[in-house]
């Protein structure tokens, strides 16, 4: 789950991380009086989105598609600047190299007091899936793509893992400290800010935070300019304030339903819609799809030990997308016995009227129950006999591939 | 031989009284699982399937000398279940193995419990957010996860995958050429997790009764490449591979959460790459596995 910049920036500065003045705006107004409040001659006022690139990025009319502004990040010097960027930005959409094409409807606004950079460093908490524990990683070429910089010159990205039963320990932040180059005060200023970074990591069960740039002062203090901050979902049941911090528009609609029937779903751009148990399965019939020539609509894993009620949500919101021009069950049977899916599947179609060709794969538990009953309806169903057979029939059916 | 579960293994079951934990105990128990007891807190005394529940894991192996726990405890307490188990385990009996099939459990929930099994040499993880490990015998055998049983036969093949019902595809593939298998693992599809593919492929090249490998791996991550490499250096035996999610867009998490695609790395394409190059034989669609396997099991001279 991801938050924005501003909510970021509150869990930092309540766990004791320097960052700069801001406050957080819905309307041109608001924005006004944070920059009287702030008091600061030079403003940043920032898009608010889940995406990177803001900053590059281009602000949109959405109803006409024209260009309002470049750049979806603006440094503001005078009052009358502040009102400028933030009308051009509240209410238009921002494109940038993450958001696709069509880009993100701007609500949310962060304005933020400035101060004298002298200079941009890069500083990123996660996972380290290889060594299991958290790893730090660090680099003097701050305000960059680090995928470039880790590409181009691996050298200047410095990495400590925190080993979890000993902690975050005093060395370990010394030496990265001292590996950007950093000395007197501002080695200080980062070895007090990195303990409190790491302990905020922890404790709210974050699963990425980036700050970059971060930022040397011209008086030698270490200052997070951004933060991009992402939690880890599985924590959220000991996490209540994250319901509040979601911000709903961010995320697709559909998706966050078919969570909430434990089903996990992911849309894509194809024509075939596919309903699979199993993550690693429904991936590969996916795969399977496009090998042999067709386009999946989706990632649609309804879980171990799905429903009949669960198989008809499934279809409903693969038949929610306009593009569906058929659909693929694949289903191995474990827990879940065939004759129950097959019972679902029936279910399904006759409920919603399905018009669209299905193909139907059973395997596992019961299969020979779960033939006979989609055999013994008048409906219009294709059984497969594996996932190769099942992928090329529904294929041929849409009228696709070779 | 199959690897780390033998056939009669002494088998417990954390959190028996569990709605999951007393079906698939139940499951465990039809397949021929040797089943010796389970563990709730507070529960202890009660009997569950005709076996004993006790308070604590420590009681538990104490009392019954087992081999190895299922974990189907909820997820928050989860990544404590298996700390608790490497203690009994290490202080108890100084082995044994944990196969953690629960789903959802925090990822510095497992980055704790991981270092703390690490630090136990004799102790193994399996998991989480897995289908378990099975070792099938001539009638019944053990089976330590919610896979279904019926689908195995014993064999020859060993299989190791981070999926769950793309596990029982490669299953019933093996079975579709008449071969059986002498050990399945579901690694799991979290990020940080206990037993890993090069641990798996080691114990097989080691284990007499398996004479090919079949490895499923999917996105994200590196793990499916630093195996191949590994295989490369130190597998005489066949493998034959597959990897899920050629079409999954980047930055999506595809149902596991460790199969996503980040900054472009941890693709599919670059996995089976890295497969082709040490010589695994891959499949591109699963269907396939089974000849592929034949073919790869012909070369060597098996068939």
């Amino acid at each position: 789950m991801n938050i924005h910049e501003y909510q970021g920036k509150a869990l930092l500065k309540a766990a004791g991380v320097p960052v700069l003045e801001g406050v957080h705006c819905t309307s041109v107004n608001e924005a006004l009086e944070a920059y009287d409040k702030l008091g600061s001659k030079v403003v940043a006022v920032k898009s608010q989105i889940h995406a990177g690139g803001r900053g590059k990025g281009t602000m949109y009319n959405p109803e006409n598609r024209e260009e309002v502004m470049q750049g979806g990040v603006k440094i503001a010097f005078s009052r009358e600047e502040v009102e400028t960027y933030a009308t051009n930005i509240l209410g238009n959409v921002l494109v940038t190299i993450q958001t696709g094409d069509e880009g993100k409807l701007v609500n949310n606004l962060y304005v933020e007091s400035g101060c004298a950079i002298a200079h941009e460093y890069y500083l990123a908490l996660l996972v380290d899936r290889e060594d299991k524990t958290v790893l730090i990683m660090a680099s003097t070429e701050g305000g960059m793509d680090i995928e470039d910089v880790a590409h181009n010159t691996p050298e200047k990205i410095h990495k400590i893992n925190v080993d979890p039963n000993a902690g975050l320990l005093g060395f370990q932040k010394r030496d990265l400290g001292m590996a950007l180059g950093l000395s007197g005060n501002s080695l200080k200023s980062f070895f007090k800010m990195l303990g409190k970074m790491y302990d905020m990591f922890v404790s709210h069960d974050c699963a990425m935070v980036e700050i970059n740039p971060l930022v040397r002062t011209e008086d030698e203090e270490i200052v997070a300019l951004d933060s991009k901050i992402s939690f880890d979902e599985n924590a959220e049941f000991r996490h209540k304030d994250w319901d509040e911090m979601r911000d709903l528009s961010e995320e697709e609609d559909v998706e966050i339903r078919a969570k909430e029937t434990g089903l996990s779903y992911v849309k894509l751009d194809g024509n075939i819609g596919c309903l699979v148990n199993g993550a690693g399965l429904a991936m590969a019939t996916m795969d399977v799809i496009k090998l042999y020539g067709g386009e999946p609509a989706n990632f649609l894993d309804v879980g171990g030990g799905a429903d009949e009620e669960q198989v008809k949500t499934a279809f409903s919101i693969i038949l929610e997308d306009p593009n569906v021009k058929g659909i693929l069950v694949n289903i191995f049977g474990g827990i879940m016995r065939c004759d129950i899916i097959a019972r679902g599947v029936i279910g399904a179609t006759q409920a919603l009227g399905l018009d669209v060709p299905l193909v139907v794969r059973l395997a596992g538990t019961n299969v020979d129950e779960g033939k006979a009953i989609l055999a013994a309806s008048d409906l219009n169903i294709h059984p497969a006999d594996d996932l190769a057979d099942g992928a090329k029939k529904i294929v041929s059916l849409i009228g696709g591939g070779e | 031989m199959a690897i780390w579960i033998e056939e009669d293994a002494k088998v417990l079951v954390q959190g028996i009284t569990g709605k999951q934990g007393m079906f698939h105990a139940g499951k465990m128990v039809e397949y021929g699982t040797n089943l010796v007891g389970g563990v709730t807190p507070g529960k202890g005394g009660q009997v569950v399937l005709g076996l004993p529940v006790f308070n604590s894991m420590v009681e538990a192996v104490r009392e019954t000398d087992a081999d190895a726990t299922v974990i189907y405890v909820p997820p928050p307490f989860a990544g404590e279940a298996i700390i608790e188990a490497a203690n009994a385990f290490e202080t108890v009996k100084g082995e044994g193995v944990i196969v953690c099939i629960t789903e959802g459990i925090p990822t510095l929930d497992m980055v704790k419990a991981a270092a703390y099994v690490a630090n136990r040499t004799n102790v193994r993880l399996i998991g989480p957010n897995c289908p378990g490990i099975i070792t099938p015998g001539k009638t019944g055998g053990a089976k330590l996860g919610i896979m279904p049983g019926h689908i195995h036969a014993k064999g020859r093949i060993g299989i190791v995958s981070k999926s769950g019902t793309l596990t029982y595809e490669a299953v019933a593939q093996t079975m579709s050429i008449d071969e059986g298998q002498s050990t399945c693992i579901g690694i799991g599809g979290d990020p940080v997790n206990g037993t890993g593919f090069i641990e798996c492929l080691s114990a097989f090249e080691a284990d007499p009764q398996t004479e090919a490998i079949v490895m499923i791996g999917e996105i994200g991550g590196n793990a499916e490449q630093e195996a191949a490499a590994w295989a490369k250096e130190n597998c005489s035996k066949p493998i034959v591979g597959f990897v899920a999610g050629a079409t999954a867009p980047p930055g999506k998490r595809m149902g596991h959460a460790g199969a996503i695609i980040s900054g472009g790395k941890g693709t599919a394409e670059e996995k089976f790459a890295a497969f082709e190059a040490a010589g695994i034989a891959c499949a591109r669609d699963p269907s396939e596995l089974g000849q592929v396997l034949l073919e790869s099991l012909k070369a060597a001279g098996l068939r």
